[in-house]
């Protein structure tokens, strides 16, 4: 029997999710086991059943809108569990990649933040560097005295690297910045047509 | 080809005790003890970890969360150098282990391994330190058993899934249950094993951060565990640090250790608790391991 079919006319988004992921949506037949073993369900607009649902029905505006793809952990607790083997994590991954490249507002402005500054910082030092992360993060969701509490006991239980990682070939890891930057861009503007 | 691809170890000497370490930025900073500690126990065990020149960090959720090119770039960076370097490549960091061993998948047939440095044919094998320790229980002799520690063996999610990269069940994996029955521990049956603690979010949305974890930890105590052993810097962050702020009006507070495998591994080893940092933790675990008279 062929596989079913999104109306692709009514959804670019739709379209989008079947090339990235290499999953169909259409074949979800919404038994609900990924919503019922979904840590961050409780927390999401949308449980992951009614994305692939929503996808279904070609509302790929709707998806691209609700805090789901940004909550979603990555846990892969789906994706494991799915009777029909679609690989759900993907599809919330490549949802979130494209509200990314149309410059969708994100959902979870902190979490979108998070990621922003955890890439800055890496960017900068080639490493994760914990303090740094911490204070801009702090400063720019405007919640300066975040966290303090951990902070102050980290500090003195000498678990915090204070200085900044020293790395050689730093200049590679901008390098490899810059060039998914460029995809990114390109793909985007393939993406807005 | 490929065999030869693993000869280098051979040549120079180091045999298969020998590996490429990949510790990760936790491991450098706000996780030491977890590399304290797994570099005693593998001193201890003859495993000879060589930490791979100029790591830089594998890009971690936020790298995957926004880029599917830079998801695979910088693990493949990383993954070269350890290729350069010819031994298998082990990290103790879940985060790192996964983000490694998918690009070790993904590089295979994927664009973006031009943009890693040209990972092609010979990339070593990538491994998480559970795995190198666990083809070594039947020669591991504990100097001090742990008898009488009831031990909540948590996985959390990356090495358990996806699949193609698991080094365990996804329900119900026994990789560290194993190691705890070897050194003595008893490792209880729990139904919290592989959920997920709320991930990179601690500072973005603690409070999914808070319910996970807390729910985690009610399942560990329920059971009886003395303490919890996990395997991933971020899941002890999320479950130790993050301890105090729990409760409220998801139930009632909780108090349970989290502790590294590695540091359970290294008592047994017969190393004592400060050397493995067991004191540094937010959520003190040494009146629990004296009662047992292990500190």
């Amino acid at each position: 029997m062929p596989s079913p079919v999104i109306p692709e006319s009514r959804s670019p988004v739709s379209r989008f999710v079947i090339e990235h992921s290499g999953q169909n949506p259409a074949r979800c037949y919404q038994c609900g086991k990924c919503t019922a073993g979904c840590p961050a369900a409780p927390d999401m607009d949308m449980g992951p059943r009614q994305v692939m649902r929503a996808l279904q029905l070609g509302m790929g505006r709707e998806v691209l809108s609700c805090n789901s793809i940004w909550v979603c952990l990555q846990c892969q607790t789906c994706s494991s569990r799915c009777p029909k083997e679609i690989d759900i994590a993907k599809v919330m991954e490549s949802l979130r990649l494209m509200a990314i490249l149309e410059g969708h507002p994100a959902a979870e402005k902190n979490i979108a933040l998070f990621n922003e500054v955890f890439l800055d910082v890496v960017k900068r030092h080639g490493r994760a560097y914990e303090l740094e992360m911490g204070a801009l993060y702090n400063l720019r969701s405007g919640h300066p005295t975040a966290n303090a509490r951990i902070l102050v006991e980290l500090v003195a239980k000498g678990r915090l690297a204070l200085l900044p990682p020293a790395v050689r070939g730093v200049a590679k890891v901008r390098r490899l910045f810059d060039e998914a930057e460029a995809a990114r861009r390109r793909v985007g503007r393939e993406v807005r047509g | 080809m490929k065999q030869e691809a693993r000869a280098p170890s051979e040549k120079r000497g180091g045999g298969q005790n020998t590996f490429s370490y990949y510790p990760g930025c936790a491991l450098k900073s706000s996780a030491r003890e977890y590399d304290i500690s797994a570099r005693l126990c593998c001193e201890s065990l003859g495993i000879e970890l060589r930490e791979l020149a100029d790591w830089t960090c594998c890009g971690a959720s936020s790298a995957h969360a926004t880029s599917d090119v830079l998801a695979v770039a910088l693990p493949g960076k990383d993954l070269h150098a350890a290729s350069e370097a010819g031994y298998p490549l082990v990290t103790a960091c879940a985060m790192c282990f996964s983000r490694l061993k998918i690009a070790a998948h993904e590089t295979a047939d994927m664009a973006t391994r031009t943009l890693a440095g040209d990972v092609s044919g010979n990339i070593v094998p990538v491994m998480h330190l559970l795995e190198v320790i666990d083809s070594r229980l039947a020669s591991l002799v504990p100097n001090k058993g742990l008898a009488g520690l009831k031990v909540a063996c948590f996985y959390g999610c990356l090495l358990v899934r996806p699949k193609a990269v698991a080094i365990d069940d996804a329900e119900n994996p026994q990789v560290m249950d194993r190691l705890m029955r070897t050194i003595g521990a008893e490792p209880m049956p729990w139904a919290f094993k592989t959920e997920c603690c709320g991930a990179g979010l601690p500072l973005a949305r603690p409070d999914i951060v808070r319910r996970l974890s807390h729910r985690i930890l009610l399942s560990a105590a329920a059971v009886g565990a003395d303490c919890v052993a996990v395997a991933c810097p971020e899941c002890h962050a999320n479950l130790d640090m993050h301890q105090a702020g729990m409760g409220g009006k998801h139930g009632g507070e909780v108090r349970v250790p989290v502790v590294y495998f590695t540091q359970l591994l290294g008592l047994s080893l017969g190393f004592s608790p400060y050397e493995l940092h067991l004191d540094r933790h937010m959520v003190d675990p040494l009146p629990a391991l004296s009662s047992k008279g292990l500190a």
